[in-house]
């Protein structure tokens, strides 16, 4: 069990306040329920895998969390500050320079017609770098740590296979030092040994950074690998959450343990 | 409404009075926010968008009778697109012509500044294709608006470090960004960076008017704009390294002419008044004949 290495247990043990507070949280499309009532927190250093089966609510769920929607009801607080009361200006700056959001598909977290380089200045352009030794010295030593080669610097994501666009997009949300990382399904899309380097790539990086991250995904051992804990969603609604291994081992809920039994097994 | 000059068919300077209204309530707008894109409902023009309509109604709302108008375009006040619009507002609003940059009131511009310095009093008028300097980084209208509102302008940056990554140096070399008194990035229409420092702190009220992208935006005197770039590659206002081959002048912009099929060229002021003022005055080039 990798769950009571020490490490793990000073990061879930040592700080004492919550880095992301989530209370009651529900969004509504209509009549229809998004997600409901989702309560949870989000200790530094930890990470919270969300899983569920297609329109459990768990994509809604996490663009409620990152602001790219507006819940209808409930609370979030991020270090003690009331998200949803934010100014739109302090919640861009926030996604900008604290948080970061990985996408499925690196089409949309990338911008396509520009260079490996720029794409991974940008965060610092953003927030006000405007030496361009300084941030080019940046992203190439951000694409080495995910395994990109420093001579591709000025090639455009275009012309990266799948699995280096999702590295490089890695590399672009993780420049300026996030604390919380937002990931929607980061090895769909990708075959097995590609997505198998770059949990081990997204492993390294969490645990020597700290960051705090929430993962969603409908496979189950990205989160075995990667999630401390874990939320279960059916129709809107958390199921069941707990430890990853407990959860996952021994499953409580009638719909987690039909998730668990339906993995198919080499 | 009054009939104060109409010439013939046509109202005073071609548009009706409301619309003059509106386009003059933009226009106080955009001076009272330097640099911030004001909507208008800009009109069908007789000409096709492209070739100045937005610069025109912004011309027509601010001419008077007393009005002395000069229209260039790339600094030529004999081109196609110069000729029409002054005779355009010839036959429109009866104000009087001038190719002299010192005595006009009002002068219409595309793609240049005058060399000659401007003073206070008079108006200068951009022709605008593409008012947003954000448009081929983010072609979203709704999030380039917020990218102003918020002053987001990284994105700015994202375009001039692919320049250098590219090309060594910051090769964007026309519509250079400007920032606008430390708030608005703005596109300061195609004019080449040569004349970015003319931008700032100028004495004249400058205008932008872009029809077809239905804005209208404004620096009001003595604003200043500052050229965005990079710590390490700073800003330079470039232009041909020669004189002028008419009248020898070494500091104003230049265009450059082939003169027959052989490789042979020539390089003239683009400002034509200016050129043509200084030869007056017995200056001569390499190749001009002293006047």
């Amino acid at each position: 069990m990798t769950l009571h290495t020490p490490e793990f247990s000073q990061k879930i043990h040592g700080p004492d306040q919550p880095l992301l507070k989530v209370e009651g949280l529900t969004k509504r499309y209509g009549s229809r329920i998004g997600c409901a009532d989702v309560s949870f927190d989000l200790y530094p250093g930890e990470v919270l895998g969300i899983v569920g089966e297609s329109g459990s609510g768990k994509s809604t769920l996490l663009s409620c969390l990152a602001g790219h929607q507006r819940a209808d009801l409930g609370r979030i607080a991020y270090d003690g500050r009331d998200v949803l009361a934010m100014s739109e200006t302090d919640r861009r700056r926030l996604s900008r320079t604290d948080w970061a959001y990985v996408h499925q598909n690196p089409r949309d977290g990338l911008r396509m017609g520009v260079s490996a380089g720029g794409n991974v200045g940008e965060r610092l352009m953003a927030v006000g770098a405007r030496h361009y030794g300084q941030i080019r010295g940046k992203a190439v030593d951000w694409l080495g740590r995910v395994e990109i080669a420093a001579d591709r610097v000025d090639d455009r994501p275009s012309a990266f296979s799948g699995g280096m666009q999702q590295r490089l997009q890695i590399a672009r949300n993780l420049v300026t030092s996030p604390r919380l990382v937002f990931m929607d399904e980061p090895t769909g899309g990708l075959d097995v040994s590609v997505q198998a380097r770059l949990l081990d790539l997204l492993r390294g990086l969490v645990r020597d950074l700290g960051l705090s991250v929430i993962i969603v995904t409908h496979d189950l051992a990205v989160v075995r690998l990667l999630a401390h804990r874990l939320m279960v969603m059916k129709s809107g609604r958390v199921v069941e959450q707990g430890l990853t291994d407990q959860v996952l081992d021994d499953p409580q809920h009638a719909y987690t343990q039909l998730l668990v039994s339906s993995v198919l097994q080499v | 409404m009054s009939d104060l000059g109409s010439q013939g068919d046509y109202t005073f300077a071609y548009l009706d009075e409301q619309t003059k209204r509106m386009i003059r309530r933009a226009i106080l707008k955009g001076i009272a926010i330097p640099g911030y894109q004001v909507p208008f409902a800009s009109r069908e023009m007789p000409m096709p968008y492209g070739w100045g309509t937005g610069g025109v109604q912004v011309t027509a709302a601010c001419l008077t009778p007393e009005d002395r108008l000069k229209v260039i375009d790339q600094g030529a006040d004999d081109t196609t697109n110069a000729v029409s619009i002054r005779r355009f507002f010839q036959r429109t609003a009866g104000v009087a012509v001038t190719e002299a940059t010192t005595e006009a009131t009002v002068i219409q511009t595309r793609h240049r500044i005058p060399e000659t310095p401007l003073r206070e009093g008079q108006v200068l008028v951009y022709q605008v294709p593409i008012p947003e300097p954000l448009r081929f980084l983010e072609p979203r209208e709704t999030e380039t608006r917020k990218m102003h509102e918020l002053e987001e302008y990284g994105l700015m940056h994202v375009k001039l470090y692919e320049d250098i990554a590219r090309h060594g140096q910051i090769a964007t070399s026309y519509a250079y960004p400007v920032k606008i008194e430390g708030r608005y990035v703005m596109d300061p229409s195609p004019i080449p960076k040569f004349d970015n420092p003319k931008l700032s702190g100028n004495p004249a009220i400058q205008l932008f008017g872009a029809g077809r992208e239905q804005r209208i935006y404004a620096l009001p005197p003595w604003t200043e704009a500052v050229s965005l770039d990079f710590e390490d590659h700073p800003f330079t206002a470039s232009k041909a390294p020669h004189d002028c081959d008419l009248c020898g002048a070494r500091d104003s912009y230049l265009d450059e002419v082939i003169t027959d099929d052989a490789g042979r060229r020539m390089f003239v002021c683009s400002d034509t008044d200016f050129c043509a003022g200084r030869r007056a005055k017995g200056h001569t080039g390499r190749l001009g004949d002293p006047a």
